[in-house]
Parts: C-alpha cells; structure tokens; sequence
C-alpha cells in the first residue's frame, strides 16, 4: 500500500488554507493535498499516495510507472477513489 | 518466466539477470521490505530467475500484513457501534480479526466507509456531525504524512468529532530486530522506494554500517528490483556494505523535509506489536500528547481489547523469512485469499496472496525445506 500513483497536476488551489489542487489519473480526476510539495505547479507530474503528492517526478517518469502499475495489477488504490467518490468525498477535508 | 517475456523491458531484465548471475561467486540472501517489491519479485518469478546467485526472502514490507490481530479487533469493535462511522483504506476491511473482519461487520449493518485519502474521512466527519468519524490510520512512513495531517487539521478546522485508530510502523526497527534474530540469514536489503521517497536514507546508514549489510533504495518494477539485486550482489562480492539509491528518479538522500516535519509534530516513536512478529521497540508512532483528543482509543475506552493470532497460521514465519507461504501448511487450503486465516493473505502485497495469484506455489514448492 506504499505505491504512489503518478498524475498530472491540472488545478491548483488553496482549500480553507491548505495547498491542493485537480490531479489527472490516466482520466480519473480527484482532489489532491499538495502541502507535501510547495513548488509544484499546473502541469507537474506527482507521485500521489492516499491523497497526497509525495515527489515530483518527470512526465515520462510518470508515464512509465503508470503503465508499470496497470500491468502489475497494482492500481488498487484508483478503486478507493471511486468507493469514496460514490460516497460524495472530495478529499480536502472539505467544507460541511 | 512467463510475466518477465511479456513485460516491456524484457530485454533489459534478462541482461541484467545474467549480470547478475555472472557476478555472483555464490548464493546471496536478500531481503526485501516493501509489499509492492514483493509483489513484482512473485509475479515475473524472480526468484526462479535468479536461483544460484540471490535468494530472496520476503519482508515485513505490507503494514496491512502487520497490523496486529487486536487493532483490527478494535477496529471491528468500533465499527460495530451505532454511533460510529469507521472509516479505512480499502485493503483493511477484509484483514481477518478474532471473529470477523470489518466487510462482516458492514454487512450486519454497520456503518463501514471505504476513503481513498485520510482527507476523505474528515470531511465525512464534518459532514455527519451527528457521528463519530472513526479512521484507521495504519501504513509506513510513506502514509504517516497523510494521515498526520488529517488529525492536524481536525484541530485546525475544529472538528471534534473525528478521531483516528493508529497503527502506524516505521521500517528501520524492523530491520534491525531481524538482523539481531540469533537464527537470521539476512545479508542485504532492498528499502522500499517510496518510504525513502519521504523519509530519505539517513537511518539506513548506521544499520548498513553497524550489520554490515548493504542496503539497496529500489523501485518497484521489475528492472527497478534487478538493478537494486545487482547493486548489492556486487557489494557483497565486494565486501561491502553502503547505502545506494537505486530509486534516484523519486529518492533524495534526506527525504521530503515537510513530510516529515509535520509526521514529527504530530507522532512520536511508541513501541508497537507486528502481526506475526510480536512487539519491536520504538518501531511504531502514535499521537503525541497534545493529539491524544483524538485518539480513538482513549475516546473509546478500548485499552482493554487484546487477541492472540491463530496457531493455525505461520504469517510470523513468512514475514520474518522463515517459510516461503507455499511451504504453510495452510496455504491454499485453509488458507485463501477469499477465506484467509492471516494478512499476508489478504493485501494483494502480502506475500501469501503474491504467490496465490501468480499460481507459483506449484512450481515453488519442490524448492522448500
């Protein structure tokens, strides 16, 4: 459950204080918090684990591992993300 | 065989798997402590590849696989409330407890909510201020920094009504208490990329030192391990025993700074109990002091809650290196990834359900003592 999923970053935003932004998912989108990396910006490809980008990596980096990933069976943590998505969570802790 | 001559960098692998077994002066035991590695080593057969030259035994390296049988009895024990919504990342709900697992507890109608990020389940916890929003926070080092930062921001926004069950582990202890086992074969490792990705690889360098191991920063795909593998076998032959970073596309040396700050503010290093392993000092974190309102565990009153393992189950030996998962006897017959008796064979990284799914168990077991 460490892997990361690598995404590209299509939105930044602060939420309520906090650095987030609209990561792509090889066409699945989601919230993601970007506190873990201040320099990335629109366009930067991340490594996301649970919610968080953890690096930034280049995009052929980021092509590569996500093609390594669906191969190995190993995109269990996409499936979360619709499990939570169906329950209506974005992801940033969130407004009531 | 098969998986590695349909994988796209074949040609790469196999070269590097003669590398290897050309450079090898006998067989080198090494260990690999992160459930992703072990997954990729089981699935392309790596083992077999390199047979004569690496033995590789399969680590600790899933926290689902780790998580003791009480926590996810106190998880079970929570989720069951009426006033509860527990909350988990999805590969926990079907890690069995002493008597079910939290997909059971679902389907009697308890409130059981899959979140993909510890965010998810705060904002549930904001929106539902009629309940208690319960996460499981378990992982390593690569998780803490997430889940560090949802009890972080239920202070911040006010959010009483969320607390968190830990049962975080951190890599290194681990290592160490298997490197001081009188009956270890150890003699290098592979660190799990993306642990290093925050931690970086500082507290390696003491261990390599002091067990003159070498310790290798791998990736998890297939050349990623073969390049790690090469690395240390040509340590050994060497007689030496540094940390490399092999992982260098997502690892810097000293990790990612503000992970691990905020990691630090709100954990501190508790002793904690490995599935299968037993207690390992100061190897897990729990809430500081100043977070312990949100600790479940105090909210809940659930100090009293304590289960022994199944005998029936050798996870223990498995995760220490001790039996290969086809040599259980319970494997693929008592034992399977619908009905599992422990966790390895449950997370698609535990190394019990790595070679369930591959089908290896019937070529790997003449290969067992």
């Amino acid at each position: 459950m460490c892997l990361g999923i690598p995404g590209r970053i299509t939105a930044t935003r602060l939420d309520e204080g906090l650095p987030a932004g609209t990561v792509d998912f090889g066409g699945v989108r989601r919230e993601v918090c970007l506190a873990y990396v201040p320099e990335a910006v629109v366009g930067d490809y991340v490594i996301v684990h649970v919610g968080f980008a953890i690096s930034i990596v280049d995009a052929e980096e980021a092509r590569r591992t996500y093609e390594a990933l669906k191969e190995m069976s190993q995109l269990d943590e996409l499936e979360w993300m619709r499990e939570a998505a169906d329950a209506g969570l974005a992801g940033m802790g969130g407004a009531p | 065989m098969k998986f590695l001559s349909e994988y796209r960098d074949a040609n790469v692998a196999r070269a590097l798997v003669s590398r290897i077994r050309a450079e090898a002066s006998r067989e080198w035991v090494l260990m690999e402590v992160c459930g992703g590695q072990t997954h990729t080593i089981v699935r392309q057969g790596l083992g077999d590849l390199l047979e004569g030259a690496v033995e590789m035994i399969h680590g600790p390296g899933c926290p689902v696989c780790v998580t003791p049988i009480e926590q996810i009895d106190k998880a079970v024990h929570l989720a069951a409330r009426p006033d509860v919504i527990f909350t988990s990342f999805g590969d926990m709900l079907r890690v069995p407890g002493s008597e079910c697992d939290l997909l059971q507890v679902r389907a009697r109608g308890g409130r059981v909510q899959v979140v993909y990020s510890p965010l998810d389940a705060l904002e549930l916890a904001r929106k539902h201020p009629e309940a208690q929003v319960v996460f499981f926070a378990v992982g390593f080092e690569t998780t803490a920094p997430a889940n560090a930062m949802a009890v972080w921001r239920a202070r911040e926004l006010g959010v009483a009504n969320f607390s968190v069950l830990v049962s975080h582990v951190t890599v290194p202890p681990a290592m160490i208490a298997l490197l001081e086992s009188p009956d270890n074969r150890v003699q290098g490792f592979l660190a799990a990329g993306h642990v290093c990705t925050v931690m970086g690889w500082t507290e390696y360098e003491p261990i390599a030192e002091r067990y003159r191991v070498p310790i290798v920063v791998t990736g998890f795909e297939p050349v990623d391990i073969l390049e790690g593998i090469h690395l240390a076998v040509r340590q050994l032959e060497a007689g030496r025993h540094e940390v490399v970073n092999q992982y260098a596309r997502s690892v810097r040396r000293t990790g990612n700074r503000g992970a691990q700050d905020l990691v630090a503010r709100v954990f501190t290093l508790v002793d904690r109990k490995w599935r299968g392993i037993g207690e390992i000092p100061a190897s897990g974190l729990g809430l500081r002091e100043e977070f312990a309102d949100y600790d479940a565990e105090r909210r809940f009153g659930l100090a009293g809650i304590h289960a022994d393992e199944s005998p029936l189950c050798h996870a223990g030996d498995v995760l220490r290196g001790r039996m290969k998962p086809p040599a259980c006897p319970a494997f693929g017959i008592a034992c399977t990834p619908e009905h599992p008796l422990g966790a390895p064979m449950v997370s698609t990284e535990g190394a019990c359900a790595a070679y369930y799914h591959s089908g290896r168990y019937r070529a790997a077991l003449p290969l067992e003592v």
